[in-house]
């Protein structure tokens, strides 16, 4: 089967995502060729497709001023325009590649595989891939035919790029081949996030809170703690979907990047999407009540616990240290 | 508007363990806390304000089995005005394509200018959205966080890319979006509220009443098994009594530079 990689990218760069995919697509097809495929518009496009060489052996570039923004609905009948027949694409599974993936795959009349994780194996046109389930809690094996093509959304961070690939791609400009890109959904603008009182991004120690607190009186007993600590309040999703803290205090791929030198998640489950807000290594201290959570296998040092017990007694001892 | 919102049970993780059978061929399933998919539950808010604000009708729906009839009566008792079970022995093997098969054969009977999804359900896919709105070749749009209507055959719709970033769109009417926590704060449901919709009749459809045939439903793509993954080592688990784990944990954090 011929593999494909489309690949994202902002202000000239490419995504760390590419090197990803051009790795995952060495396991599903080793030795074979693989071409990149980037849309967009201007110089930055010209030297996003040269980044990229090392990793592909072909790049398909596609300028047209309408694919400034990557609007999932255009880029995808720019796909189904390109693609050979029974064409096999790789996408990052980022919030482009889950809005892109399901309906480009309905269109190509091809399979699709959601949030893959890892390469299981491959007999003849069988693919056999790993994905997780349940918040992370249980991994399954997910078979498929490759007959028909396939739409293969890659979990961004899942596979190691091969930092001295060294493809030699060429890049061949198909902007002629757009197709008819009307679209019933039309880009309007970026709004960023709002910037909050605590910059969580510049603190070293984070008390990071998650559903696991239950209610947002019991919040108190997580502000004590970071009080005691010196440390600054930040949290997972649900508790800002719940308004019990700001959007400026989430950690995640949907929320902010943190590189603190300590963080403490308590009553976190540790799914990948607040995992990835974590950079720069720290030492991670996990505190949640199921000794299965997934937070476990990813953490340094973990206690099985209930949060609402033991914070303030871990606080109380603090206190008493520092006074 | 007619808003058609597709909703799913699924196992509570929050409340559940979610542990191997003995034979490792599936989840523990008894004694699991099934609940509406969380997300599934913001779609049918979003629905419910919508409606309160411009007026025409909320559906919810759902493939599954004679189970699944609670989840949408907690939903109407929510304030949804119907509710349709789509249910059949030849649905049982379906993927997220053939979900969406049986949710668009569904679709056509009735005529919807806005079909809601949630992000994604306890599988993590995120599928069946963007499946079903290229099936009935509607716009579609994901991740949605704001719904604002804007003139007569359009919505802006916000979408929540990373970093929190909200990308605004104009989506011309009729669509599929599919909805992100968050969007806004569902609703409380007492059980007052359940029983009032206790004795409504939820109309189920089979697959020979929905026009399709075993063909139409896909299942192409098979899970073969669960497992827990060997991570390697893991975090190393500080055990004893509360006093000795607190001990430890600041010994530890001070070392790290954690207490100041
Ligand atoms: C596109 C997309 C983007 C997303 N972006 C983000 C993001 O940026 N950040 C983010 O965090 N999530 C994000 N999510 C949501 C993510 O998938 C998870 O749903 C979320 O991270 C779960 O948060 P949690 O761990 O707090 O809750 P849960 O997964 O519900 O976990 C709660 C944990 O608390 C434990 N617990 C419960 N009670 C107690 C107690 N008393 N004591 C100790 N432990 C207890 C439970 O065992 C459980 O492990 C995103 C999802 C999508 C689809
Ligand atoms: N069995 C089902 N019945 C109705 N809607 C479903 C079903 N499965 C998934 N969906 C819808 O598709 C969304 C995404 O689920 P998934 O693609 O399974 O991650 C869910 O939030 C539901 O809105």
């Amino acid at each position: 089967m011929k593999l494909f990689a489309y690949i994202t990218h902002r202000d000239g760069t490419a995504d760390d995502s590419a090197q990803e995919l051009a790795a995952a697509a060495a396991q599903i097809a080793p030795g074979e060729a693989v071409t990149a495929i980037v849309t967009g518009s201007g110089e930055d496009l010209q030297t996003v497709c040269d980044q990229i060489t090392s990793s592909f052996s072909e790049v398909i570039k596609v300028d047209s001023s309408e694919l400034g923004y990557p609007n999932g609905e255009l880029i995808r009948k720019v796909l189904t325009n390109l693609l050979p027949e029974n064409a096999g694409i790789l996408i990052a599974h980022n919030t482009f590649g889950m809005d892109l993936g399901p309906g480009l795959s309905i269109k190509l009349g091809s399979v699709f595989l959601a949030d893959v994780v890892g390469i299981d194996k491959i007999d003849g046109d069988q693919l056999t891939v790993v994905r997780q389930e349940f918040g992370g809690q249980v991994s399954t094996h997910v078979q498929c035919s490759l007959a028909a093509g396939a739409v293969i959304n890659i979990r961004p961070g899942s596979f190691a790029a091969d930092e001295n690939a060294e493809a030699g791609g060429s890049v061949t400009d198909r902007s002629g081949d757009t197709g008819d890109l009307t679209s019933g959904r039309k880009f309007l603008e970026l709004v960023e996030a709002e910037v909050g009182d605590v910059d969580i991004t510049k603190e070293d120690v984070l008390i990071a809170v998650g559903r696991g607190i239950e209610d947002e009186d019991n919040l108190e007993i997580v502000e004590e703690l970071a009080e005691a600590m010196g440390a600054a309040v930040a949290c997972s999703r649900p508790v800002v979907d719940a308004k019990w803290l700001e959007k400026s205090r989430q950690v995640g791929t949907s929320g902010l990047t943190v590189k603190p030198k300590v963080y403490l998640a308590c009553g976190i489950s540790g799914s990948f999407q607040h995992m990835g807000g974590i950079k720069g290594n720290p030492f991670v201290v996990a505190i949640n009540k199921n000794p299965k959570a997934p937070i476990f296998q990813v953490a340094d040092v973990g206690i099985v616990t209930d949060i609402l017990d033991f914070l303030p007694e871990l606080t109380e001892k603090i206190e008493e240290i520092s006074s | 508007m007619e808003i058609l919102v597709c909703v799913t049970r699924v196992p509570d993780t929050a409340e559940n363990e979610i542990e191997l059978n003995s034979a490792g061929n599936d989840i523990e399933r008894d004694d699991l806390v099934y609940s509406v998919n969380e997300w599934d539950n913001y779609a049918v808010e979003e629905a419910i304000q919508i409606r309160d604000r411009v007026g025409g009708s909320v559906t919810v729906i759902t493939v599954g089995d004679d189970e699944s009839d609670e989840i949408l009566r907690r939903e109407m008792a929510m304030g949804a005005d119907k509710g349709i079970l789509l249910s059949d022995d030849a649905f049982e093997k379906a993927d997220g394509q053939g979900i969406a098969a049986i949710l668009k054969a569904a679709a056509a009977q009735g005529s919807y200018d806005l079909i809601l999804t949630g992000a994604q359900s306890e599988g993590g896919a995120g599928e069946v959205g963007g499946m079903l709105a290229a099936m009935l070749d509607l716009p579609y749009a994901s991740l949605v966080v704001s719904i604002e209507e804007s003139g007569d055959n359009s919505v802006k719709v916000g979408r929540e890319i990373e970093g929190g970033t909200i990308e605004m769109n104009e989506i011309s009417l009729p669509c599929v979006l599919s909805i992100q926590t968050g969007i806004n704060e569902p609703r409380y449901v007492g059980i007052r509220g359940i029983r009032k919709v206790a004795n409504v009749d939820i109309p189920v459809q089979s697959i020979s009443e929905l026009g399709i045939t075993d063909s139409d439903v896909s299942s192409s793509v098979k899970r073969l098994d669960y497992f827990v993954p060997d991570m390697g080592e893991g975090a190393e688990m500080l055990e004893g009594d509360d006093e000795e784990i607190i001990d430890k944990l600041i010994e530890m954090l001070k070392a790290k530079g954690g207490i100041k």
